[in-house]
């Protein structure tokens, strides 16, 4: 296969443009012959349109699925992992087990979530069994913590009242659909802050479902001291741990940026809370992933040119549980630290070395099944093919729950303690 | 055997002295007289039944902790009759040195304080003390004005002492021979060499098996990781502090590390312990000191600005703080060549009546001080326990990495001990160091003075701080400093200044090794 790739990009971050660089990939224009084109997802969603659209020949590749809003829009990931959790109920699944109280004992890993205006008498219902918790409103298109803020008062949203009597409002905020979850405000604090993590996770097919995830994830911290004090509701560095918002505090440091390693992270918990429960959180971080990818794989349009990226962002509680935010199909590529800068150059490198096998012309029609050992820093999470055939390959060690019932010994974990989990 | 012996009983005096005054000995009169109650207990065989009751019930191995750590810290043994400065350190020329040293720093301490008219000391108005009871969590938010204090010294400055040090009464000789040491310190003491470091060290040889080695993904853990696992929760049932010692050169598993340095240190969280930290806090609150100041700007050069422990900002104001107020401290004097400075009440200067300890601990902070404290936040998320073990780790072993003395682990004997190792046995780096201007000293003394704190993965420091209890003993940290080295001998060779080599060692924090 001779001829080098031609990528094009609408992203100018030097991360990206230095891969394609080093591989000696040729740039070219969208309107040109090109191999592969790192979109921006407005222009997924142009490419795939039924106006604007176009067929793609099978040496294109793009960094997206054309539907990847059913996972990364805050409203539609809640509605396709409660039909998933529902399905599961109705086939009798063990998955979908509940306790005495009716919370799945394996599926409840998002937070109560209501889309409004359409769900709002639910939420309100909901809103008086606790009337002292505190909710998070979320637009639901939006990203880098645009438009969030908390609310614990019913007067706060009124203007999404269908009731309202002040029609005016309406017709502004119909547009604007927002989805209101219940805040975690007993999030764990680490040095009194709160954290989230952002993990990435790279899907090659979802059909079968084949995904990687990426052992250099971080923890972002916020740089104000917690309190779940609702006179700090509106302190939106104490609750909101997104770098675009952090960044413009005072005590914010450019130097490591308020993030952890995720090995930090682990080194941490198991020095003060021990191996077996840190174990057991990272195997549901892992678990939660990899439902979320199972609820949204029959919806998703598994189309073969195309590839995705998404950041996780997951939240831990104070008693180890994590709790799936949502998905980003666009995770930053800007880098606010010397760090982050070389953690997602290779970040791309690993992707690409994926994606784009041996970095030659693509050939969409390829199995996806890429070498061991051009992963780099990815592992993979789960492998549907593999796991459903015999699965005996353990070196690979991605099973799926429903073999084997009970949380504790599924999937696999990253790093070091593979070998003592899985055991 | 006589010498030995009377050697022996007067150590036994020593300790039993020493541990008469603590809470161990108020505790176990206690147990002593509640256990005449138990039927066992028998007036004709009284002395043995209580004995034998101590063994069950544990108090016995709780007394063989606190002997033996006592034992740790214990000052070599000397003769009877030698005055309390031979126990600080027997070299006079030493002496001398870090007295003079020592007026340095105070006069440095001094002229900030005339300069920038502080008080070292005063009292706080109610409001400031309510105000700062408010904030205790959150110190790292306040942003006094920090720019016109400067550290009272940095290692390097430290360094220029310990290579002017000259022993009055050895003569080297201007000619060159063989046995011409060509680092930096200029001092003849005695350290190991490699055969008496591999006896030392014998834990650590190739064929036994180590915690952040033989526990990588690659090996199977039946081969040694489970079995060390098992024999560490034992060790940690059976509260043996010597055992535990001898258990962690091999390295500690990280679950179990936590309670394993606080046995090692003989640290437990009685309800005395707690009270005496927050009897410290109440001082903080209190009184301002100056060096509270020194503090702040300390955790605000390093640990604020260091990717593993800019998290914890907090945590270290509250142990410093009160570490700084902290008059237990004083005792490790007896045994530090370094004296607590002193200082006079104002317009009573030089009667002695009217001195106090400054600060009250006697403890000056330097560049960098506040690294020795941010590892422990890994561990221990208890103020009153990550205090503790960090009181216990300075008074046992960080106080020698920035006094002139001339014991084994004292910082003058690392330096040394790094650089003949260094000379013995890579002969060609050493020289061609020597000859770009980059004495290898230079770049290594600031990892040994902060035990490598912030130069190393948080996760490498603990391994490594493991040993330092394991062996009661600093010398791994030339040693470590020596490997480093011979690792990075290649690049070494090829660089032409001080400025590259730094640069070549610099990915020490992000290397594996």
């Amino acid at each position: 296969m001779a001829g080098k790739v031609k990528w094009v990009t609408d992203i100018e971050k030097s991360v990206l443009i230095n891969n394609f660089e080093k591989r000696g990939w040729v740039q070219v224009t969208e309107n040109e012959d090109w191999n592969f084109y790192w979109m921006s997802v407005q222009t997924i969603r142009n490419v795939f349109s039924v106006e604007t659209g176009y067929r793609l020949s099978d040496d294109q590749i793009v960094n997206h699925f054309p539907n990847h809003y059913e996972l990364t829009r805050k409203d539609l990931m809640v509605k396709n992992i409660k039909r998933y959790r529902k399905e599961l109920e109705k086939e009798g699944s063990p998955l979908a087990e509940k306790d005495e109280s009716g919370k799945y004992l394996y599926l409840d890993f998002v937070p109560v979530t209501y889309m409004l205006p359409a769900d709002y008498n639910l939420f309100v219902e909901e809103f008086r069994k606790s009337p002292s918790s505190t909710w998070i409103m979320k637009p639901c298109g939006k990203a880098q913590g645009k438009g969030i803020f908390l609310i614990n008062k019913l007067s706060q949203i009124k203007k999404w009242s269908r009731d309202s009597k002040t029609s005016s409002f309406m017709t502004q905020s119909t547009k604007e659909a927002y989805v209101i979850s219940l805040y975690i405000n007993n999030p764990l604090l680490i040095g009194g802050r709160k954290f989230d993590l952002r993990l990435y996770v790279l899907v090659s097919t979802y059909r079968p479902l084949r995904c990687y995830m990426y052992k250099l994830g971080f923890c972002r911290f916020c740089t104000v001291k917690y309190t779940p004090s609702t006179s700090e509701l509106d302190n939106m560095f104490v609750h909101l741990t997104n770098v675009a918002i952090q960044k413009h505090g005072e005590d914010y440091n450019h130097i490591h940026g308020g993030k952890w390693t995720v090995n930090n992270l682990r080194l941490y918990l198991e020095s003060t809370r021990g191996k077996e429960v840190t174990g057991k959180l990272f195997d549901e971080i892992h678990w939660i992933i990899v439902q979320s990818l199972k609820a949204v794989a029959p919806v998703m349009n598994n189309d073969k040119h195309c590839f995705e990226c998404y950041g996780y962002d997951i939240i831990i509680d104070d008693k180890l549980k994590p709790w799936l935010i949502e998905v980003n199909a666009s995770p930053s590529l800007t880098s606010s630290t010397a760090n982050d800068r070389i953690l997602k150059y290779n970040l791309i490198n690993d992707t690409l070395n994926i994606a784009v096998p041996n970095g030659e012309i693509p050939d969409c029609k390829w199995n996806k099944s890429p070498p061991r050992e051009v992963l780099g820093n990815y592992e993979i999470l789960y492998d549907e093919e593999l796991a459903q055939g015999d699965g005996a390959d353990r070196e690979l060690r991605s099973r799926p729950g429903q073999s084997l019932g009970p949380k504790g010994s599924r999937l696999r974990d990253a790093g070091r303690t593979v070998l003592t989990t899985w055991k | 055997m006589l010498q030995e012996e009377s050697d022996l009983s007067l150590i036994i005096a020593q300790i039993v002295q020493k541990l008469k005054g603590s809470n161990l000995y108020a505790q176990l009169e206690r147990q002593a007289w509640a256990s005449l109650q138990r039927p066992e207990i028998k007036l004709e065989s009284l002395k043995e039944d209580i004995k034998e009751f101590f063994k069950i019930s544990g108090w016995e191995k709780k007394l063989q902790n606190a002997v033996y750590s006592e034992l740790s810290v214990f000052p070599l043994p000397s003769h009877p009759a030698a005055p309390p400065e031979h126990l600080k350190e027997p070299l006079v020329y030493m002496r001398k040195a870090q007295g003079s040293w020592e007026k340095r720093i105070l006069k440095s301490l001094n002229s900030m304080c005339t300069e920038l008219s502080i008080p070292l000391a005063r009292k706080r108005p109610v409001g400031e003390q309510k105000e700062l009871l408010n904030k205790w969590n959150e110190m790292g938010t306040d942003e006094p004005d920090l720019s016109l204090f400067r550290p009272v010294y940095a290692p390097k400055d430290f360094l220029e002492v310990l290579i002017n040090l000259r022993n009055p009464n050895y003569e080297n000789g201007d000619s060159l021979s063989f046995r011409t040491h060509l680092g930096l310190i200029q001092v003849p003491l005695k350290v190991k060499d490699i055969p008496e470091l591999k006896e030392f060290f014998v834990e650590l040889g190739l064929t036994t098996g180590q915690l952040g080695i033989d526990d990588s993904t690659q090996v199977p853990p039946e081969l040694f990781e489970n079995e060390h696992v098992r024999i560490g929760q034992k060790v940690l049932t059976e509260q043996d502090s010597a055992a535990a010692q001898q258990y962690i050169r091999q390295g500690s598993p990280t679950a179990l590390r936590a309670e394993l340095w606080a046995l090692i240190l003989n640290i437990s969280s009685h309800p005395e312990d707690i009270l005496y930290y927050e009897q410290l806090k109440t001082n903080v609150i209190q009184h301002d000191l100056l060096v509270d100041s020194l503090i702040y700007k300390d955790v605000k050069l390093t640990a604020s600005n260091d990717d593993y422990y800019f998290v914890f900002e907090d945590y270290l104001y509250q142990v410093l703080l009160c570490f700084s107020r902290d008059t237990s401290v004083l005792s490790h004097f007896a045994y530090n060549s370094a004296s607590p400075p002193k200082s006079y009440i104002r317009g009573k200067l030089g009667l002695e009546e009217y001195a106090v300890f400054y600060p009250p601990n006697g403890v000056i902070p330097f560049h960098g001080f506040s690294m020795y404290v941010a590892p422990l936040c890994f561990l221990y998320h208890e103020p009153s326990k990550l205090y503790q073990i960090f009181r216990e780790m300075y008074v046992r072993f960080f106080f020698r990495l920035h006094s002139i003395s001339s014991h084994p682990s004292g910082i003058v004997s690392l330096c040394l001990l790094f650089e003949t190792l260094l000379q013995t046995y890579l002969p060609q780096l050493f020289y061609h160091l020597r000859e770009i201007g980059a004495q290898p000293l230079r770049i290594s003394f600031k990892w040994m003075v902060r035990a490598f704190s912030g130069y190393l993965a948080t996760d490498q420091l603990l391994l490594l701080w493991d040993r330092i209890l394991g062996y009661n003993s600093l010398e791994i940290l030339a040693v470590l400093a020596a490997a480093v080295f011979a690792f990075r001998a290649v690049n070494l060779m090829e660089v032409t200044s001080l400025a590259a080599a730094e640069k070549c060692n610099f990915i020490l924090k992000i290397a594996a090794y």
